[in-house]
């Protein structure tokens, strides 16, 4: 189908675009890579009176990657942060989870920051970003900007705190600690499809070689990304100790809550969350290993485990 | 119940063409209805089958997933684009599809083959995964893909010939030699004659 009306505007800078924002209040929608938006708008299930297009400001162009976090503006596109060497060596998982969204011809057009503002729960990078403890920067018209933690972010599926005539401006996403290891894997029908279940995890070795600190981010299986820390679980053992991962696997099944659909029940996700937990524990703790030997090759980086 | 029309600019396959256009409309049908470049076929329209896949600024994107307005300051290259307008020849990503039965029905193969175009670009010697990732985005109902990534394969190894073939250079098969058309530059811009597509076609809803 076809879009509904809309009046078009294109500021190309934050401050015209904050104050157009502020201006519409409820009828202002903003556009950036619209693969998320635009879908909508075919099958008729948003119309927005205005759409406000950033896709022209290239003040929100810019990826930064500092001692202590990946900071992303909203202008840029997934294929762009996926590709960027930097960003993949000082938070891996960043393209360990990009490669999983969608398909390379979305990645070019949508943007890091529209997948977050989107909410949607079977978004890989929601859950990177409630697992890295990161934060988004929101801007607004006469105010300061302000951040918001991934916690208080994420309210519901598809649905942000943001307010009326807010705009992201970009997100950050900090670093893990040196040599901790980080996994994403999941499943969906296709390849690029949205995943039936998608666990991202974090772990950091202690000098022995056994887990510090094991976390993970997990997607379509609970109305907001779900964090949980499975070190209860993995703490002073081997990162791959079966009985260790199945006690975490079951830590994740406890605290979440999927949702049945045409494409898996309840309890096919709930085997998936068991399976896929153990699975991306275990491939984030060989990650540690190899980043303690230093044994990772840059160009590999972010695409094993 | 006038629609307020937006004046558009777009770059595509190497002539500026000027249109007048709703921002809603989708590059999909600026490019098919306003252009009448209908080489771009649209089948999901909600960015799920792949066939309306274009280049901009030489990266495969959805058409039917932007709007033409947003398109302006871009390098547009659609299945047109990737020959020499009047010419009979293939391209080389063309001709492999043919040799080697990449298509049965051809409704998806534009776009099969804008997005090999922009994987080649990127990646000249793709391995069989490398292809199933570049391919994922487009969906064929006829040939079960096998042959589409031989033919991406058989493509791949065309344009490498034809990257590496110095002039005078012998030719080391009987399809490097007519292979003059490169993906890096994916269009032959034979006079980059503009084209005004504004009008009653153009405004018309």
């Amino acid at each position: 189908m076809k879009p509904p009306p809309f009046a078009y505007h294109a500021p190309t800078s934050v401050a015209a675009a904050l104050e157009l924002l502020a201006e519409l209040g409820d009828d202002g929608k903003v556009l950036a890579g619209g693969q998320s938006l635009i879908p909508l708008l075919n099958m008729r299930l948003a119309a927005p009176a205005h759409l406000v297009d950033i896709n022209r400001i290239d003040e929100l162009v810019g990826i930064e990657v500092g001692d202590d976090a990946v900071t992303v503006g909203a202008g840029v596109r997934h294929a762009a942060l996926e590709r960027d060497e930097a960003a993949a060596q000082a938070a891996p998982l960043l393209r360990q989870a990009l490669r999983l969204v969608a398909h390379p011809a979305i990645r070019n057009r949508g943007t890091v920051c529209g997948s977050i503002a989107h909410a949607d729960p079977a978004g890989e990078l929601t859950a990177v970003l409630a697992l890295l403890g990161g934060t988004v920067r929101v801007a607004r018209h006469g105010g300061d900007s302000h951040d918001i933690a991934a916690a208080d972010f994420f309210v519901a599926p598809l649905e942000s705190s943001l307010r009326p005539a807010d705009l992201v401006t970009s997100v950050r996403f900090p670093r893990p600690p040196i040599g901790a290891g980080s996994a994403f894997v999941e499943f969906a029908r296709r390849h690029g499809d949205y995943a039936l279940c998608g666990i991202g995890a974090t772990v950091a070795l202690a000098d022995d070689g056994s887990v510090a600190t094991a976390r993970v981010g997990a997607i379509s299986i609970h109305p907001t990304p779900l964090v949980v820390d499975c070190g209860a679980a993995l703490v002073g053992r081997p990162p791959d100790d079966e009985r260790a991962l199945t006690a975490a696997a079951e830590l994740v099944d406890e605290a979440s809550s999927p949702e049945p659909d045409l494409h898996a029940t309840v309890l096919y996700r709930r085997q998936l969350t068991r399976v896929l937990t153990a699975r991306a524990i275990a491939a984030a703790g060989a990650h540690a290993r190899r980043r303690r030997r230093g044994t990772t090759h840059p160009t590999q980086e972010g695409i094993d485990g | 119940m006038a629609e307020t029309l937006e004046q558009v600019t777009l770059r595509v396959n190497g002539t500026t063409r000027q249109l007048r256009v709703p921002a809603r409309r989708l590059l999909s049908d600026a490019l098919r209805h306003d252009l009448r470049l209908t080489g771009t076929h649209v089948g999901c329209e909600h960015g799920v089958c792949g066939c309306c896949t274009v280049l901009l600024d030489g990266d495969p994107v959805r058409s039917c997933l932007m709007f033409a307005v947003s398109a302006e300051g871009h390098e547009l290259t659609t299945v047109e684009g990737l020959t020499p307008r009047d010419g009979d020849e293939l391209h080389p990503i063309q001709r492999s599809f043919q040799e080697c039965h990449g298509l049965q029905c051809g409704f998806c193969t534009p776009g099969f083959i804008m997005s090999i175009a922009g994987l080649l670009a990127d990646n000249p010697d793709p391995d069989e995964d490398e292809i199933v990732e570049g391919i994922s985005g487009n969906l064929c109902r006829c040939t079960g893909y096998r042959n589409i990534i031989r033919a991406v394969q058989r493509a791949a190894e065309l344009l490498r010939a034809a990257e590496s073939e110095a002039p005078g250079a012998d030719d080391p098969s009987p399809h490097g030699a007519a292979t003059t058309t490169s993906v890096s530059v994916p269009y032959a811009p034979s006079g980059a004659d503009d084209h005004d597509a504004t009008g009653d076609e153009g405004s018309a809803r």
